[in-house]
């Protein structure tokens, strides 16, 4: 019993650590599209607030990806470990 | 300065009441719920009462009653701030709302074309409801949107908003622009449609919720590295968390107030290009001057 809840917690936490590198992801991209923002602004000082606005909003939905990631491993940290816990418990018995 | 009359002043003071007194109610609430702990806990929001309903148990929990809160708060603030007006603005209070107002109304001009101004009152509305909801974690309260469910009923809202400009011209075109550009992306489609509200809500809420645990996590961190530090002080001096002091704001400047913004922000205008880039707009009109054109024909005909 100790050793299975062991590898429980232990695997939920090593999966929330694995989930997280998608967050490589969209920091490239977002390091991508703010470096793009900076050359379009340079060249077109007098679109700043078109490009700014634009470049939040594309950020934003390069985001989600890493928070689907943030969103697994918060689950896997905070609520799989009692949920695994409790159908361990009903299998024993 | 005018003089005013002291039943404005007492509608006026009523108006405040409205706006300050659900925040007072909710910290009312909070601290007659909350267990006490040593203050670092990261979990989900509290269960206040649970409803008996027939299918299952519905809690009342804390997120429920703060976004309940923020709504009444905030409609406090609108009658507050539009409480006298002038055909010439001459208060604070009145060229704060105008300015509201015409930003909104800027902002769906922009964004949406002038053909959906009636839009204005809903994009401005949710982004008040998200900006505040976000902001009541400075008071110290639960942040409604930190809480997937409040998040994911604003989602479904707008996705009905989606699907409804979707359809204005017939269910049948609605259904005919799954299976474009070739009917093989049914499937992929249908599965892309359905991304929108989950993607909308978990964006909102991630983005939340993780600024909420990681001011949690280093203010934890922060409060053992100063016992570890200054643990030798003597007397009460010892147990009181130096470090904590400061450090902790300088993060919520970030993710309370500028990431609370920007999801707000972020969330009408994703409201807005959706539902703007969901109309079948040549269709519609097609179909009007079509309609204008039959109509003008059997006025013809009729003389």
């Amino acid at each position: 019993m100790e050793l299975a809840l062991g590898i429980i917690l232990g695997c939920c936490a090593l999966g929330a650590g694995i989930a997280m590198i998608a967050g490589i992801g969209p920091g490239i991209g977002e390091g991508n599209a703010v470096a793009k923002a900076c050359e379009a602004i340079g060249r077109q000082p007098e679109a700043k607030g078109q490009v700014t606005s634009t470049m939040i909003m594309g950020c934003a939905i390069a985001e989600t990806t890493g928070l689907y990631a943030l969103v697994i491993a918060i689950l896997l940290i905070f609520v799989a470990p009692s949920s695994f816990a409790g159908v361990l418990r009903d299998a024993i018995k | 300065m005018n003089a005013r009359s002291l039943r404005f002043r007492a509608v006026d003071f009523l108006y405040l009441c409205m706006m300050i007194l659900p925040l007072v109610a909710a910290m009312a609430l909070k601290v007659c719920f909350s267990v006490s702990g040593d203050g670092v806990q990261i979990a989900g929001a509290q269960i206040y009462f649970t409803v008996p309903m027939p299918l299952m148990d519905m809690p009342l929990t804390e997120a429920q009653t703060n976004s309940w809160m923020v709504i009444l708060s905030v409609w406090g603030l609108c009658l507050y701030m539009t409480h006298g007006l002038k055909v010439r603005a001459d208060t604070k209070r009145q060229h704060l709302a105008e300015w509201c107002v015409t930003m909104c109304k800027k902002l769906v001009n922009e964004n949406m074309g002038g053909f959906f101004a009636g839009y204005t009152p809903f994009i401005g509305a949710i982004m008040a409801i998200s900006l505040f909801s976000s902001l009541l974690s400075l008071l110290g309260l639960f942040a409604p949107t930190s809480d997937l469910n409040v998040v994911a009923g604003w989602a479904i809202l707008v996705f009905a908003l989606i699907t409804a400009a979707k359809c204005r011209c017939g269910p049948l075109l609605y259904m005919k622009s799954f299976c474009e550009p070739i009917p093989v992306m049914l499937p992929m489609n249908i599965i892309s449609e359905l991304a929108t509200p989950i993607s909308m809500a978990f964006r909102h809420y991630g983005n939340v919720m993780s600024g909420a645990v990681i001011s949690v996590l280093v203010s934890s961190a922060l409060t053992s590295l100063s016992r570890m530090l200054l643990g030798w002080l003597p007397g009460v001096l010892g147990d009181i968390p130096f470090l904590r002091v400061g450090i902790p704001a300088v993060l919520s400047i970030y993710f309370d107030v500028f990431s609370g913004c920007l999801q707000a922000f972020i969330f009408a205008m994703l409201t807005m290009l959706y539902v703007s880039g969901g109309f079948p707009m040549e269709e519609y009109q097609r179909r009007k001057a079509d309609g204008k054109h039959s109509a003008k024909k059997a006025v013809r005909e009729t003389v």
